[in-house]
């Protein structure tokens, strides 16, 4: 049967060959940190579970000084030039598209395969280990046509994963930071400080205070990933979903759309909302804030009314 | 009240512009330590939940993939895609390009647009030609505008379409939530009920996209 452990051992295997390849690209003058980045997240998918909490907290402390000391950086240029991509884009263009709908089409069809069929897979786990197998069916269908040479698509996840930096685990550090959260009550603590703006016995007013509370939690944060813990568990489990019996994936799925809503109007966003301003050399730096401002707000209140509506 | 410290050292790391990882790794401890912990239980009970949270991060298996289809032109196949759509007005275009971009996400093909590949070289200019086509004397802030509804338009249809697809970040990080409370649920029920904020965020940008062509064909007499 066919477990999360396999994904595990991918991803780790993947990162591995990023560690090795990137410790051999002498144009990163950063190829030794970039090199002890990735191999100790390759560590953390192979070995993690092998390790006690405490080792696994020191691996994360090394993760945070190797990054938070600037020794990630990128190779300067690498990319296939733009009139070469033409000549084959013109060649392989609807092959590439198929290719890419592979890892999608895989993914959705192995959950109902593996729900189908059980014993093949883990079925608590059938999306992750399907999207897993994607990747490997597109690959293979990708290579055996388009021959490349064996290490490229290696080569470019690579940089494509180098360009991405240390922001590759900033959701995992954000999920392990809501988990360090919940152990010290932060929920617990915000919960009571909107739950006293709460109207007792009012199931609006609690939907309101959890869609509100995403949406303004998320701009603090800068990341609805931060919110959804705290607000889950300040509002959204103790009221909506325990005491006035709401669907749980309701309030999770449509609260974090909510919190999209802010994420839209933040600065704290800057990767969507600081630095395509300047790509686009605006005049105001908060100029697509200001664009969205006027889709964010409107779509926030519906998001509160379907809660509302769909979860009770 | 004293465990909120985390929060401010968050709020404050990210003005500062600190790094991020620091920041987060600060606010954990402080949090911590606030609410009675002593360090090296701080940093146990962080590397266990990093360690829980690992199916987070395996999404980047995929960039070898989309490495090697990039190198064989996948992006100017998309680009040729969208540059065909000819005849279009300025809402017309922004829309087309909204529904593309909401459905491509939708399917997990975030990376294959966004304002380094399509908005800037792409979408903005066409956006700002579309406009110039029927309006001859667009202003700087009108321009200005049209570029800035480029960019909202990318992050509008990336947004609220990418959380239909079954394996992205926010969905596993919803699943391993609501486990930690007991609740296993699907990935597809948290996808399902994407669907209707994705229809409203379409209907409520769309029409703001119309608003915004029938601003742009204004010849601005005196504003």
């Amino acid at each position: 049967m066919i477990t999360l452990g396999f994904v595990y051992v991918l991803a780790g295997l993947t990162f591995a060959a990023f560690a090795f390849l990137g410790l051999r690209d002498g144009s990163n003058p950063k190829r030794f940190g970039n090199a002890a980045f990735w191999g100790l997240l390759a560590v953390s998918m192979l070995a993690g579970d092998r390790l006690s909490d405490f080792g696994n907290g020191l691996l994360v402390l090394a993760l945070v000084a190797i990054a938070g000391t600037g020794q990630i950086g990128r190779a300067p240029g690498g990319d296939v030039p733009a009139d070469v991509q033409a000549e084959r884009a013109e060649r392989h263009g609807p092959f590439l598209l198929l290719v890419a709908l592979i890892i999608p089409a895989v993914a959705l069809a192995g959950t109902f395969l593996f729900k189908w069929l059980p014993g093949l897979a883990d079925p608590k786990q059938a999306t992750l280990i399907s999207l897993a197998l994607g990747v490997l069916i597109a690959l293979a269908v990708g290579m055996a046509r388009l021959k490349p040479p064996p290490l490229l698509p290696l080569q470019q996840g690579r940089r494509l994963l180098d360009a991405v930096g240390w922001a590759a685990i900033l959701p995992q550090m954000l999920a392990s930071l809501g988990a360090v959260f919940a152990l010290a009550g932060v929920g617990e603590v915000v919960g009571d400080l909107i739950g006293g703006a709460i109207p007792e016995g009012s199931l609006f007013g609690a939907t309101l205070a959890f869609g509100l509370g995403m949406a303004l939690f998320t701009m603090v944060m800068g990341n609805a990933f931060a919110a959804f813990p705290v607000m889950l568990a300040a509002v959204g489990m103790p009221l909506l979903i325990k005491q006035y019996d709401g669907d749980p994936a309701v309030v999770a799925a449509i609260g974090m759309l909510a919190g999209f809503c802010g994420t839209l109007m933040t600065p704290m966003a800057a990767n969507f909302n600081l630095v395509p301003a300047a790509l686009l050399e605006l005049k105001n730096p908060y100029g697509v804030i200001k664009a969205q401002i006027g889709t964010a707000l409107p779509l926030l209140a519906v998001n509160i009314v379907f809660i509302w509506l769909f979860a009770f | 009240m004293l465990v909120l410290i985390g929060i401010l050292i968050i709020i404050a790391g990210f003005l500062l512009r600190f790094n991020p990882l620091l920041v987060i790794m600060a606010s954990a401890l402080a949090t911590g330590l606030a609410a009675g912990l002593d360090i090296a239980a701080i940093i146990a009970a962080f590397g266990k939940a990093f360690n829980d949270t690992r199916y987070v991060s395996i999404v980047w298996i995929v960039l070898p993939v989309i490495g090697l289809l990039e190198a064989y032109g996948l992006q100017q196949h998309a680009r040729s895609l969208i540059g065909r759509m000819k005849g279009a007005t300025l809402g017309r275009l922004l829309t087309s390009y909204l529904l593309l971009r909401q459905a491509m996400a939708a399917v997990g093909l975030t990376s294959v647009a966004g304002h380094p590949q399509t908005v800037r070289p792409l979408v903005a200019p066409m956006a700002e030609a579309a406009a110039e086509a029927k309006n001859d004397a667009l202003t700087d802030d009108q321009r200005e505008e049209v570029k800035a509804f480029s960019a909202a338009t990318d992050n509008v249809g990336l947004f609220f379409g990418e959380d239909i697809f079954l394996a992205i970040g926010s969905i596993l990080l919803m699943k391993g939530v609501l486990e930690g409370y007991g609740y296993v649920i699907e990935p597809l029920h948290f996808s399902l009920w994407a669907i209707p904020t994705a229809i409203a965020a379409f209907l409520i940008h769309g029409l703001r996209l119309r608003r915004l062509e029938k601003r742009m064909m204004k010849k601005e007499a005196g504003a």
